[in-house]
Order: structure tokens, then sequence, then C-alpha cells
């Protein structure tokens, strides 16, 4: 199908509607802001839908926070907030697991997966290829109705009574098996399992429409290497997600067996409150196979719009031509295959073969040559740049300092040896955080700084961007370092309270201070959240197409693009999307839509 | 690595046109079924392990020699060669109707696409009819738990001189997980079928209210059609892995 024809397909219904009516009849509010098929608003209701959950995530860690960190405390204002679940302003130990599990999920799903690719892979595939619309308009709006439902039903389960899931994120089996295993383990569980379900498909949607789109719809002269790396880094997300997903998918049903058809896949020799289960033969460790088949790959799906956003934003605020662009493009290939080759590295202490742990240690460190490539990659595309200290910019050098601390951890962990001892501590809590919770949202800021005039024709504040940057920054490394030294000290994760252990005892303080940061960066957070809505209606006005003197074609579209991106044809692309050069004109900057000059060779 | 500006609108991947020639649904369509592969590769692997750890298994001579309307059970494998065998020729049928729909040939596509139906309503009808007889022998999801049941439940099942050997744990936990898995993955394959049915019906009927015609291409069909041999194929390894090995 033509690019035209999407417009012109998605039309015809109303065409017949008024024909003889005026030619540029306006949008119903329904269709343009609620079931609308403009990949630019989809985006956006992404993005939003993504904030929401995001605060609701960044809450609950608070809330556990306070437990963690004034143990002998409490605090009226969670009885506010909780309910039942917080008497007396205490946290109770079964919803603080809850609360752990909660917070796992939203933000790893709803926020860093569906907040952060669907917003952008949504808002630049077409635009930056150069595109009307996705390749399917109609089954990306499903994508997001999809999501959608998935987070009310999610939602509904905060608020029923025996609580949300509370089995962790991993929701291994028992737990997650046996209704009757923990308060959470009920009816949270099932509307948990129900809205992962849909969560599945609304990923396989969009899944497949980016990569139909970008494989497809290219304008003429995008080739494959001349797109921008956001575009490439979207593409390996999509590939990630649509192999992935479906493997939990599977690992779903056969749960959904054992919760309520009785079947044994993942229960063998049980007893509960003293009584012995019927089930036999089945295996616990299954489950968390097919579960982090999914579950690294969902690292990456997490990590690679971040990278792809990161490379444009520091190469565009340096003013430098990226460096080793095809290095770039292998690297993700590489990460993308490897992803699928190394889930068993969180499965180290299930009893699995030495043997077998030592391949998956080769193959894990094996990633961090990929991961080092790109880290150097950015390091010289910003070496003796004119550095342009933008808010994006800023994001993304955050970004780079994040993955980097983050990553190196990751060789500690990836070590079978090692991590008999780290397992299941505070240095793993701190390790993926950075590597990729901050770090990821590092990227997902730069990317909503960068392209904010783009979605609304406005920036957004400055001096708030810049105090919002700080904050996190330094916070999120005050919150996370200590956590290292915690970790190596045996502080397991997911426990309720440590004054009660001797050996944590002394780690009190530090757990307190942690926490008192963990309230200032939200807060922080809500600084963004304002500067961010507040942007879209008073902030200083977009006057020029091109704010960042970019080269791509997203900022050859009008100020205000309507649906359909270009007026008139869709721009022609002559060379890649780094030319970050004298034009003979006084520009640093060669847009990829002109012409090569006589003589001019290609990158 | 240098492009010159005049070359990439005949490359394949220059842009302005589509790589393969293809459109993005059958794009699309493939890289679903590729991650649908991986959803049953998932199940036949989780099956495959459990097996592996087991000191006995089911013997699928044995469990599966019944044939309808034939008393005696002394026909391994009869029922399921037929039902396999309805199952490709179903995928012939749809081959010949994608060829119609490429000559445009609107009857041939109606004909063909129905047989296709008929195909897969009677490949439907044999699966309820195997897991009803199943049923009636005891099997069904967790029906095998009981550890203390007598040997005389599993005879259906297990080859005699592996029925005296095993203890009366390894029976119920192989019996057990064999038909939690049997009922589970070709459940979820039937499920396939049954939808891959749905959708042929439903480009049957736009075949016959002529919407294709007015299209000008059949390629609705291809995509169906592509569908249906990928559920067809996973047939053939379900089959394998449940009736074969």
């Amino acid at each position: 199908m033509s690019n035209e024809a999407i417009l012109h397909g998605a039309h015809d219904t109303h065409a017949h509607d008024d024909h003889h009516g005026h030619e540029h009849h306006e949008q119903h509010f329904f269709t343009k802001y609620v079931f609308s098929q403009d990949h630019k608003m989809i985006a956006k209701q992404f993005l939003i839908t993504g904030i929401i959950w995001a605060i609701i995530g960044a809450l609950m860690s608070v809330f556990f926070r306070l437990q963690l960190g004034f143990p002998d405390k409490s605090f009226p204002i969670m009885e506010k907030f909780l309910g039942e679940w917080a008497k007396g302003g205490k946290l109770d130990p079964e919803f603080y697991y809850a609360l752990v599990t909660m917070h796992g999920t939203i933000l790893v799903f709803f926020v860093l997966t569906a907040g952060l690719s669907g917003t952008f892979a949504n808002l630049l595939i077409p635009l930056q290829i150069g595109a009307r619309d996705m390749a399917s308009p109609f089954m990306n709006m499903l994508s997001y109705w999809f999501f959608f439902v998935a987070g009310v039903i999610m939602f509904i389960s905060l608020f029923i009574q025996t609580g949300p899931a509370s089995g962790g994120w991993t929701t291994y089996p028992p737990l997650s098996a046996l209704k009757e295993a923990s308060l959470g383990s009920g009816l949270g569980m099932d509307l948990w399992l129900i809205s992962m379900s849909l969560f599945v498909v609304s990923s396989l949607l969009g899944g497949l429409n980016y990569v139909s789109t970008i494989l497809n719809m290219r304008t003429k002269g995008m080739t494959m290497t001349r797109m921008p790396l956001t575009i490439w880094a979207l593409f390996f997300t999509a590939v990630l997600g649509i192999l992935s997903f479906p493997v939990l998918f599977s690992g779903f049903v056969l749960l959904i067996f054992d919760r309520s058809f009785g079947t044994s896949f993942y229960l063998s020799e049980i007893f509960i409150g003293g009584k012995a289960l019927p089930n036999v033969g089945g295996s616990a460790i299954l489950y968390q196979h097919l579960f982090w088949f999914l579950g690294h790959p969902e690292v990456y799906i997490i990590m690679l719009p971040g990278m792809g956003m990161a490379s444009e934003i520091l190469s565009t605020n340096s003013r430098k031509p990226i460096f080793g662009y095809f290095a770039m493009i292998i690297s993700l290939v590489g990460i993308t295959v490897l992803a699928f080759l190394v889930w068993a590295h969180h499965m180290f202490v299930t009893g699995m073969s030495p043997f077998l742990g030592s391949i998956f240690v080769l193959l894990t460190l094996l990633i961090a040559v990929p991961s080092a490539v790109k880290v150097f990659n950015w390091l010289t595309t910003i070496w003796k740049g004119n550095l342009r200290f933008t808010p994006a910019m800023m994001f993304a050098l955050g970004f780079v300092s994040l993955f980097i601390s983050g990553g190196l951890t990751g060789i500690f962990l990836g070590n079978s040896a090692l991590d008999i001892h780290l397992h299941d501590t505070y240095f793993v809590v701190a390790h993926f955080h950075i590597v990729m919770g901050v770090s990821a949202f590092f990227g997902m800021f730069a990317g909503i700084y960068h392209w904010y005039p783009k979605m609304f024709g406005r920036f957004m504040n400055k001096p708030l961007a810049y105090i919002h940057f700080f904050a996190t920054f330094i916070g999120a490394y005050l919150i996370f370092w200590p956590m290292h030294y915690e970790g190596i000290a045996g502080m397991p994760r997911r426990y309720y309270d440590f004054s009660a252990w001797e050996s944590f005892k002394n780690y009190g303080s530090l757990n307190a201070f942690i926490s008192i940061v963990v309230i200032i960066v939200f807060f922080a957070q809500l600084l963004f959240v304002y500067n961010f809505f507040a942007s879209i209606w008073k902030g200083r006005k977009m006057t020029t197409q091109n704010p960042w003197g970019s080269t791509t074609l997203e900022w050859t579209t009008p100020i205000n693009p309507g649906h359909g991106n270009w007026e008139g044809d869709i721009p022609e692309v002559y060379r890649w999307a780094y030319d970050y050069k004298d034009d003979g004109n006084g520009n640093d900057f060669v847009p990829q839509t002109t012409p090569l000059k006589p003589g001019e060779e290609s990158h | 690595m240098s492009h010159s500006t005049t070359a990439p609108t005949t490359k394949a991947f220059g842009g302005g046109r589509s790589p393969f020639n293809v459109s993005y649904g059958k794009i699309m369509m493939w890289f679903f079924l590729l991650s649908d592969a991986f959803t049953f590769s998932a199940f036949l692997i989780s099956y495959g392990t459990t097996r592996f750890f087991s000191a006995v298994w089911p013997d699928s001579n044995h469990v599966f020699s019944s044939f309808p309307f034939m008393s005696g059970g002394d026909k391994p494998l009869m029922f399921v060669s037929l039902m396999t065998f309805i199952l490709i020729l179903s995928s012939v049928t749809m081959v010949l109707a994608v060829h119609a729909g490429h000559c445009n040939d609107k009857q041939g596509v109606i004909k063909w696409l129905l047989w296709t139906i008929i195909g897969g309503i009677a490949f439907l009808s044999c699966q309820a009819w195997e897991w009803t007889h199943l049923n009636h022998q005891g099997a069904w999801w967790a029906s095998f738990q009981d550890v203390h049941s007598p040997k005389d439940v599993y005879t259906h099942f297990f080859k005699p001189d592996v029925l005296a050997a095993a203890t009366p744990e390894q029976l119920s936990q192989s019996t057990n997980n064999f038909f939690n898995f049997f009922f589970t993955i070709t459940g979820f394959h039937g499920a396939h079928v049954t939808s891959g049915v749905i959708f042929n019906i439903l480009i049957l009927v736009n075949t016959v209210n002529g919407v294709y015609e007015k299209r000008g291409h059949y390629e609705m069909v291809e995509k169906v059609g592509l569908y249906w041999h990928f559920v067809d194929l996973v047939w053939v390894f379900v089959f394998t892995c449940f009736y074969l090995l």
C-alpha cells in the first residue's frame, strides 16, 4: 500500500458522508483526540498514560522507602493514601510486597516499555523515515487501546480487598500459581495475568506495525543506512518484542492452567497450611526459563530506544556526525542477538548445572563488547564537539554516565561465582535500577525535551528542566550508589524491616538517607510533570521549523503538522542523517533533503 | 560506503518502495507468524524438557490406538494419520485457492476456499472425537494426580512391560504431565485452526460478495493462506512431538 493510500483509506469512510460538504472538514473530538489514528496523537496518548503510570509507580516506591528508611516510625499520610493497608500510618507487611510487585510491573512494562517505545516509535518512525503514518493506523490505535484496557485492569487490581499481585514482578510460582499462597495470589494475581496478556497483545500489534513501517514505507532515497539511529534502535526494539513476548505468553497460559484447572506444570509436592497438595511432576524452574526468555530481552526493549535517542541527541547537540555509524548498527544487532542467549544468568542459583552456567557467563560477558562499542562511540561523538547543553543534551549525557556506571556492575553479576554471593541482594537492586531504570528514564527524558517542540509546537521551560536534571542525576546516584555497599554486605532485597537483623542494623541511617533522597527526587519528577503539562498551553512557542538545527526529516514538517505530516509531497532524501558539517552557507549542518553537491561524496 | 544520487530508487532498500515487493500486510503476517512460532516453540520445548526428566512416559502407540466406529484398540496412529492427511489436504486446497486468486478467478477461489474450510472443520471434528475418546478413558487436565491409583487406570497408555516395571509415582507423574501438555498444546493448536476457519469464512464471504473482484486483487486470500499453512506446519511439529517421538 502506498503512503498516500493510507490516509485516503482512512478518510474514505468520511468522504461518503459529506461528499457535497466542505473539503477540509473538521475532525470530530473523538476521532482527533480519543480514537485517533494519527501516529502523533497515539504517541502523545502513550506518553501521557506512561507519565500517569510513572507517578503511581514512583509514589509506591516512596511508600515502601518510608518503611525501609524509618521502620520504627509511622506516617499518617500513608493511611490517607492506602487506607486499611497502612493502619495508623504503618505499612502492612503483606501490602509491602504488593507495592514492590506493582512498582516493578508498572515501571518495567507500563512506563519503560509501552510509555517509552510506544511514544517514540509512534512519534519518530513515520516522521524520521518520511512516511505519512504507520503502515496500519488502525492497528496502531488498537495497540494503544489494548494497552489502555490492560492498564485499567491493573489499576482496578490495586483497589480490591485482597490487594494486587504480591509475588514480585516476576510472579514466580508457586506464589503466583496457588491462590491460597498469599493475599495477592488470589484475585489480584488473576487480574495481573489478564492485564499482562492484554499488554502482550498491545505490544505485538505495535511491534508488527513498527517493523513493517520501517521496512516498507521509507521515503525515496531513505536507504536503511541513511536512517537515523533512533529508527534502527526502535526497529530492533520491535523485533525483540515480537520474538520474546510470545514466550512469556506461553508461560502465562501454563500458569493460568495451573491456577484454574488444577494442572501441575509448575507445581510439585507442595504443602500449604500443613496440607499436602495433589500436584505432582511439575517444575517451578520451567516458569523461570519461560519468564526470563522474555525477561532478559525485555531489558533491551527498555534500553534500546534510549540508546537510539541518545545517539541522535548527542550528535545533534555536539554539532558533529555520530562516530561509528555502522559500528552502532552492528552493535545493536549484536545486542539483539545476544539478548536471546543470556536469560539463564538470572537463574544461576536455581541449581543449574555449573557447566551450563559457565556458558551463560560467557555469553553474558560478551554483551559488554557491543555495549562498550556504543559507549566509546558516544564519547568520541562528543569529543571536541561544539557542545550545546540543552536539557535534552544534559539528559543524554546523564544517560551515558548512568549506562557506564550500571553496566560495569553488570560484569560483576554476570559471573556465576560472584552471583552466588550477590544474588537477590541490594547490589542487584542498585545495578538494574541504574542501568535500565534510571538510565532508560534519562533516555526518555532526553527524548521528551528534544522532541517536545515537535509534539506540541512549544518548548518546555528551561530553568525547570535544569533543576529537574540535576536533582534527578545527583539524586539517582545518591539513592543507588550506597545500595551497592549494602548488597556487598549481603543485605537481601524484598525484606520488610532490616532493623530486626543484627547484621544489617548498622545500615539503618544509610537506609534513612536513601529514603530522604527518594522523596526529594520524587518531588523533582513532579516538577517535570508540571513543566510538561503547563508547557502544552503556556510554553514558549516554536517560531522556526528546525529549532535544534537537525538534519533529520521530522524538522522539515510544518510546526504543527496535520495528519499526513507533510503538506504537499513527501521530501526525498539524498544523504545520511548525520551530515553535521559546513554547508558552505554558514550553517553547520546539511539536512537529509539537500541533494549532494557536484563532486560531493556521501558519507 | 558511497551512494550515488540516482541509483537508490532502483535498489531494493533504496526507499520509496517495498524492498521485497510485498505489501505491509504480508510483512506483518510474516512477523506475526514468526512470533507465533515462538509461542509454540516455548510450549513444545517445555513439553520436551518435562519428558526428558521423566523416568517413564506414555507410549503413543497405546494412547492413540482407536478409530471411530471400529471396535478394539489395535489401530495405532491410524486415526491421527487420517487427521494429519486431512489437514495437509486442506493446505493443498488453500494453495489452489491462492493460485485461483492470482488468476483473478473468482469461482475458483470460492470453490477451493470452501474445500479448505471443509477440511478445517473435518480436522476439528476429528480432534473433538479424539478428545472425547481420551476423556472416556479418564484423561483430562489434572486427571492422573492420585499416586494411589491402581495400575489398571494406566493400561491404555503404556507398553505392558513398562507398566509392570514402573512405580505408581512414576506412572502418575508422567501420565499427568503427558495429558496436561497434550490437551493444552493440541487445544492451543485447535484454537488456531478454529480462528483460521473463521478467517477463511470471512474471506469467502467477501469473495462471494465481490469485494476482491472490485479491488482487483485477491491478496487477502494470500494472507489467510499464509496463516493456514503456518497452522498446518505447526501441526507437523505437534504431531511429531506427541505421536511419533
